[in-house]
C-alpha cells in the first residue's frame, strides 16, 4: 500500500482518541503497522487537537508533519489543520468546503443509524475505512471488541453507525474509492515507551515507586497502581521532593526504587539528586521532558533538559543519563539504569519526553534483556569489625548493606563523612579521598556506557548526531537524503552521561539534530567531547522532529 | 539483653555543654533500652541542624539526610524495611519550616514511625534566626525588632489532621521524657512528640523559665478526645502541658494494605516478579490478527 498519513482533528473530549484507536487497531489486525501520535492542548474540553496515524506496509515509527487525509470533527478543527493537508489530499468533514470534500454528517448519521449522537465516532471510523481501503468488517469487529463491556445495544449502535459512515463516504468517493487492502499475516505490538517502562522496572526488581503527577510522566505512576501484581509499592507523594526522598529512603533500606516526573518536578528533586550522589544510594528517575521554561507547554514535547539532567545537583558527583529512542530501547535502558545505579550506587536518569510517552509504535517483537542482574548487595558475613559504608576501594564502590540488613550498623550521611559514615571536617585527608572515591565511580562508569548507534556513517560526508526520541525521524531523513544521492549518515546517542568515548573524524561535517533551540547535544559534544559542529537543527515549537523538517534544513 | 552501653557512640559530640539536647539523647537511649530494642533494630533519621546531629551520637542505623527531608526518607525506609524501629529526630526549623509540608501529610498517612522534634524555637545551627515556633514579638539575630508573624501550632495541627499519637515532652525532665518516648515508640502509627528543648546559646529563656511553666497533662484528661486534646495543644502561650495529648488506635497504618498483599519482611528479600509474568504483559500489547 501507499503510506497514509491521517490526521483526526477535533476538540478535546470529542473522541479523536477513540477514532484513532479503533482505526489503528483495525489496521494492525489487518496486518499493517501504524504509528500513532497524539498532539493536544493542556485542557480537558475544547481547543484543537489531533490524533495522527501513519499507516504503511513496514513500520514507519516517526511522525509526519503533513496529512494525506484530514478528518475534521468540527469546522474549527478543519480550519485549524487545513494547512497540514497536502495538496491533493482528502478532507473528510460534516460539511463541504469544495467539491473534493468527502462529506460525512457524523452526528446526523449516528442519530439516524445508531439511534444516538454518541455513535458519531463510529461513523467517523467507518468513513476513514472507506477512504483508506480498509474493509468495514474489520472496523466493525474492532469497534465491537472495544465497546463490548457497554452491552449489546452499544455494539449494535456502533456497528450500524460505522457501516453508515462507510457507505456514505464510499458513495461520495465514487471512482476515487480505493481497492480494499489485502489482509497480511504480519503481527505487531502497538505501544508507547511509557507503557513498557513500568514493566521493565518491575522486571528489574523495582519495589517502590513514589511520584507526584505531572505530564507526561503520570502514566508511569498510574501503570504501577493499576497492576498490583507487579508487587511495587506505589505512593502519590505530596510533592516531588517527597517523591524522590521516599524513594531514596526505600532504596537505602534495600528496595529498588524509582520516581518519574517532568522538568518542573525534576527541578524540585535536584537537591536530592545531589544527596543520592553523596550518600551513594541508587535511584532511578524518569524525566519525561516537555517544553519549558517553567510550566511551558504541558502536553507537548521537547528535548530541553539534557544539560539540566547531566548537571542537576550541587557539588560534583557521578551519575548516569540515558535517553531511550523507542519502546524496545526503553525496556533495555530501564533495566540497565536499575542495574548500573545499584552497581555504582548512584542516581540514574532516564530522559524521555511527551513524544515517547504519548506515541504508539508498531514493533514486530518486544523482548526483555536476556539477563537481568540481581541486586548488588554486600554479604554481611564478609564484614568483620565495624562496617564502613563508605570504605575506600580501588573502583570507588564500597560494599553496600542496606539499613537493617544485618547487625552491622549502616550510617548514611549527607555531610562529608568518614568511611564509617560520620560527619567529618577532616579537610586534609578524608575530604579529598571521598571526593576522589565518588568521582572514580564516574570514571569507571565511562567504560560501561554504550557508544552511539551507527547508521550508514562509514562513507558519509555529513553525519547527523541525535539523541533519544528523534531516532526514527533522523533515520528516515538519512534514507531520504541517500535517495537524493547525498552521502549522509547518523550517529545516535541513547547513553549520554558519562559521555562515551568517540573518535571523531575530520573528513565529515557533523550536524546535531535536537528538539531544542540552543543545541544542547552540540554544546555537550563541543565542551566535553572536543567536537567541532558544522551546523545544528533544532525544533522547539513543541512538536516532535520529523524527517521532512530535517531534510529541508539540510537542503 | 540490650543496655545503654550498646548504644554508646564514640563520635565526638558537637553540642554546647549543658544543652538540653543531651537530655533528649539520654531519654531516647533509655526508652530504646526499656523497650528492649537492639541497636541494629533501630534506624534514626534526621535532617540538618544542631538537633539533626543526634543520630551520630547513638549507635544504631542512621540516615542523616537533607535539611527538611527526614520525614519522606523515614517513610521510604519504613515501607521498605518495616522491621526497623524508625525514629525521626530533628529540629523545629527542619521539621516545621523547611519540611513542614511533609509533616502535614505524614499526619494524614499515619506511617508507623516516631517523630521527635527538638523544639528550641530557634535556628541554632545557623546562629539564631527565628524558627516557625519563635513567639511573635521575640527579637532574634535576624528579626531584630521581634518576629512579626504568629508561631506555628504544630501540636494542634497534628490533632486536627488525625495524627494518632500527639505528645509534648520537656528535655529538662529525663524521667518523664524517657517514659513518654517509650510510649511514643511503642505506639503503632505515627507518634509525634514536640519536645521543649531550650537553646542555652541563642534562646530567649533559660531552662528554668520553662521549668516553671511546664505542667503535666491533667490526670483526668481523656487522650482519645480530640477536642480536649486540641484545647490542651492550644493552651496559653506561657503554659506547657506535658504528656500525651491525643492517642488513638483507630486508623489504619500506612502501607498496611500493601503489606497484606505482599507479606512481611524487607522488600529486598521478597521475590521479584517473574520474567514470564512480565513477558505476558508485553505480549498483551500485540494486536492480534483478525
Ligand atoms: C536546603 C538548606 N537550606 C538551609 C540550610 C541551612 N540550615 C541548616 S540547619 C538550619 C536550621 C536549623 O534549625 P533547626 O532545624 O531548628 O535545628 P537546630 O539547629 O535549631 O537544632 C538551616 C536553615 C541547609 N542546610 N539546607
Ligand atoms: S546552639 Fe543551642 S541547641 Fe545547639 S547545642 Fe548549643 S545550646 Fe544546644
Ligand atoms: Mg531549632
Amino acid at each position: 500500500m501507499d503510506e497514509q498519513s491521517v490526521f483526526i482533528a477535533g476538540a478535546a473530549g470529542e473522541g479523536i482518541q477513540t477514532i484513532g484507536d479503533v482505526v489503528a487497531r483495525a489496521f494492525l489486525a489487518h496486518g499493517y503497522p501504524v504509528f500513532a501520535v497524539q498532539e493536544y492542548e493542556s485542557r480537558i474540553r475544547g481547543g484543537n487537537s489531533t490524533h495522527r496515524l501513519r499507516i504503511a506496509s513496514a513500520p514507519a515509527n516517526a511522525p509526519r508533519r503533513d496529512a494525506d487525509v484530514l478528518l475534521a470533527l468540527n469546522p474549527e478543527a478543519r480550519n485549524h489543520y487545513a494547512v497540514d493537508l497536502r495538496a491533493g489530499g482528502t478532507l473528510v468533514a460534516s460539511e463541504a468546503v469544495d467539491e473534493q470534500t468527502i462529506v460525512v454528517p457524523f452526528h446526523d448519521l449516528a442519530v439516524e443509524h445508531g439511534g444516538s449522537g454518541l455513535y458519531a465516532n463510529a461513523v467517523a471510523a467507518g468513513a476513514l475505512a472507506a477512504v483508506l481501503g480498509l474493509p468495514i468488517e474489520i472496523v466493525v469487529r474492532t469497534l465491537a471488541a472495544a465497546v463490548a463491556r457497554h452491552g449489546d445495544a452499544a455494539v449494535a449502535g456502533n456497528t450500524s453507525a460505522a457501516k453508515a459512515g462507510f457507505e456514505v463516504a464510499r458513495a461520495t468517493l465514487g471512482g476515487r474509492a480505493p481497492k480494499p487492502l489485502p489482509k497480511r499475516e504480519n503481527v505487531y505490538a502497538f505501544l508507547s515507551a511509557h507503557d513498557v517502562i513500568p514493566l521493565a522496572a518491575a522486571a528489574a526488581g523495582c519495589r517502590f515507586m513514589s511520584a507526584y503527577p505531572m505530564s507526561p510522566s503520570t502514566g508511569i505512576l498510574t501503570a504501577f497502581a493499576r497492576d498490583p501484581e507487579l508487587g511495587v509499592f506505589v505512593e502519590q507523594a505530596e510533592d516531588e521532593i517527597a517523591a524522590i526522598e521516599m524513594a531514596l529512603g526505600a532504596s537505602a533500606a534495600g528496595a529498588r526504587a524509582m520516581t518519574a516526573t517532568s522538568g518542573g518536578g525534576f527541578a524540585l528533586m535536584v537537591e536530592s539528586i545531589s544527596l543520592a550522589g553523596m550518600i551513594e544510594t541508587p535511584i532511578v528517575v524518569v524525566l519525561g521532558q516537555r517544553p519549558g521554561p517553567a510550566t511551558g507547554l504541558p502536553t507537548r514535547t521537547a528535548q530541553e533538559d539534557l544539560l539540566f539532567a547531566i548537571h542537576a545537583g550541587h557539588g560534583e558527583t557521578a551519575r548516569l543519563v540515558f535517553a531511550p529512542a523507542d519502546p524496545q530501547d526503553a525496556i533495555e535502558k530501564t533495566v540497565r539504569a536499575f542495574d548500573l545505579a545499584d552497581r555504582y550506587q548512584i542516581p540514574a536518569i532516564v530522559l524521555s519526553d511527551q513524544f515517547l510517552a504519548d506515541s504508539r509504535f508498531s514493533l514486530p517483537a518486544l523482548s526483555l534483556p536476556s539477563e537481568i542482574p540481581d541486586a548488588h548487595l554486600a554479604d554481611p558475613n564478609t564484614i568483620d569489625g565495624e562496617y564502613r559504608r563508605y570504605a575506600l576501594t580501588e573502583d570507588g564502590v564500597s560494599p553496600r548493606l542496606y539499613l537493617g540488613q544485618a547487625e552491622a550498623l549502616v550510617y548514611l550521611d549527607s555531610d562529608e563523612h568518614t568511611e564509617e559514615g560520620h560527619i567529618t571536617e577532616d579537610v586534609r585527608v578524608v575530604r579529598p579521598s571521598m571526593v576522589e572515591k565518588r568521582l572514580e565511580k564516574g570514571r569507571r562508569l565511562r567504560g560501561e556506557v554504550a557508544p552511539p548507534s551507527r547508521n550508514r556513517d562509514e562513507d558519509a560526508e555529513t553525519i547527523l548526531l541525535g539523541w533519544g526520541s528523534t531516532k526514527g525521524a533522523i533515520d528516515e531523513a538519512v534514507a531520504r537524503l541517500r535517495g537524493k544521492g547525498r552521502r549522509v549518515g547518523a550517529l545516535h546517542f541513547t547513553e549520554l552521561w558519562p559521555l562515551p568515548e568517540i573518535a571523531w573524524r575530520d573528513d565529515v561535517d557533523y550536524w546535531t539534530i535536537e528538539g531544542n533551540a540552543t543545541g544542547q547535544l552540540a554544546r555537550l559534544l563541543a565542551s566535553d567531547g572536543g567536537l567541532r559542529i558544522e551546523g545544528r537543527i533544532g525544533r522547539y515549537d513543541g512538536l516532535p522532529l520529523d524527517a521532512a523538517t530535517i531534510v529541508e534544513a539540510l537542503a | 539483653m540490650t543496655t545503654t552501653q550498646d548504644y554508646r557512640s564514640s563520635i565526638e559530640n558537637q553540642w554546647c555543654p549543658g544543652c538540653p539536647n543531651y537530655g533528649i539523647l539520654t531519654a531516647l537511649e533509655r526508652a530504646l533500652v526499656a523497650l528492649g530494642r537492639a541497636p541494629h533494630e533501630v534506624c534514626l533519621v534526621s535532617g540538618i541542624g544542631q538537633a539533626a546531629k543526634l543520630p551520630h551520637y547513638l549507635r544504631c542505623h542512621a540516615w542523616n539526610g537533607l535539611h527538611g527531608r527526614a520525614i519522606p526518607a523515614a517513610i521510604g525506609i519504613h515501607v521498605a524495611n518495616p522491621a526497623l524501629t524508625t525514629i525521626v529526630t530533628s529540629g523545629d526549623g527542619d521539621l516545621y519550616g523547611e519540611g513542614g509540608n511533609h509533616l502535614l501529610h505524614a499526619f494524614r498517612r499515619n506511617p508507623d514511625i516516631t517523630v521527635i522534634v527538638h523544639d528550641n524555637r530557634i535556628y541554632a545551627l545557623t546562629k539564631g534566626q527565628a524558627s516557625p515556633t519563635t513567639p511573635r514579638g521575640e527579637p532574634t539575630r535576624l528579626q531584630f525588632d521581634g518576629v512579626e508573624i504568629d508561631p506555628a501550632q504544630m501540636l494542634a495541627t497534628a490533632v486536627v489532621h488525625g495524627c494518632t499519637f500527639v505528645a509534648r515532652g520537656f528535655a529538662g525532665d529525663l524521667e518523664g521524657l524517657s517514659t513518654l518516648l517509650a510510649r511514643a515508640i511503642a505506639h503503632r502509627g505515627l507518634s509525634f512528640v514536640d519536645v521543649i528543648q531550650p537553646c542555652i546559646t541563642w534562646g530567649k529563656h533559660p531552662l528554668a523559665w520553662y521549668r516553671e511553666r511546664v505542667v503535666p497533662v491533667p490526670t483526668d484528661h481523656d487522650a482519645t478526645d480530640r477536642n480536649a486534646a486540641l484545647s490542651l495543644a492550644l493552651d496559653s502561650p506561657d503554659r506547657f502541658p506535658v504528656g500525651v495529648l491525643y492517642e488513638t488506635a483507630e486508623k489504619p497504618v500506612f502501607a498496611e494494605s500493601y503489606r497484606v498483599r505482599v507479606g512481611d519482611g524487607p522488600l529486598a528479600r521478597l521475590p521479584r516478579i517473574g520474567r514470564a509474568a512480565i513477558q505476558a504483559r508485553l505480549a498483551a500489547f500485540v494486536v492480534n490478527k483478525d
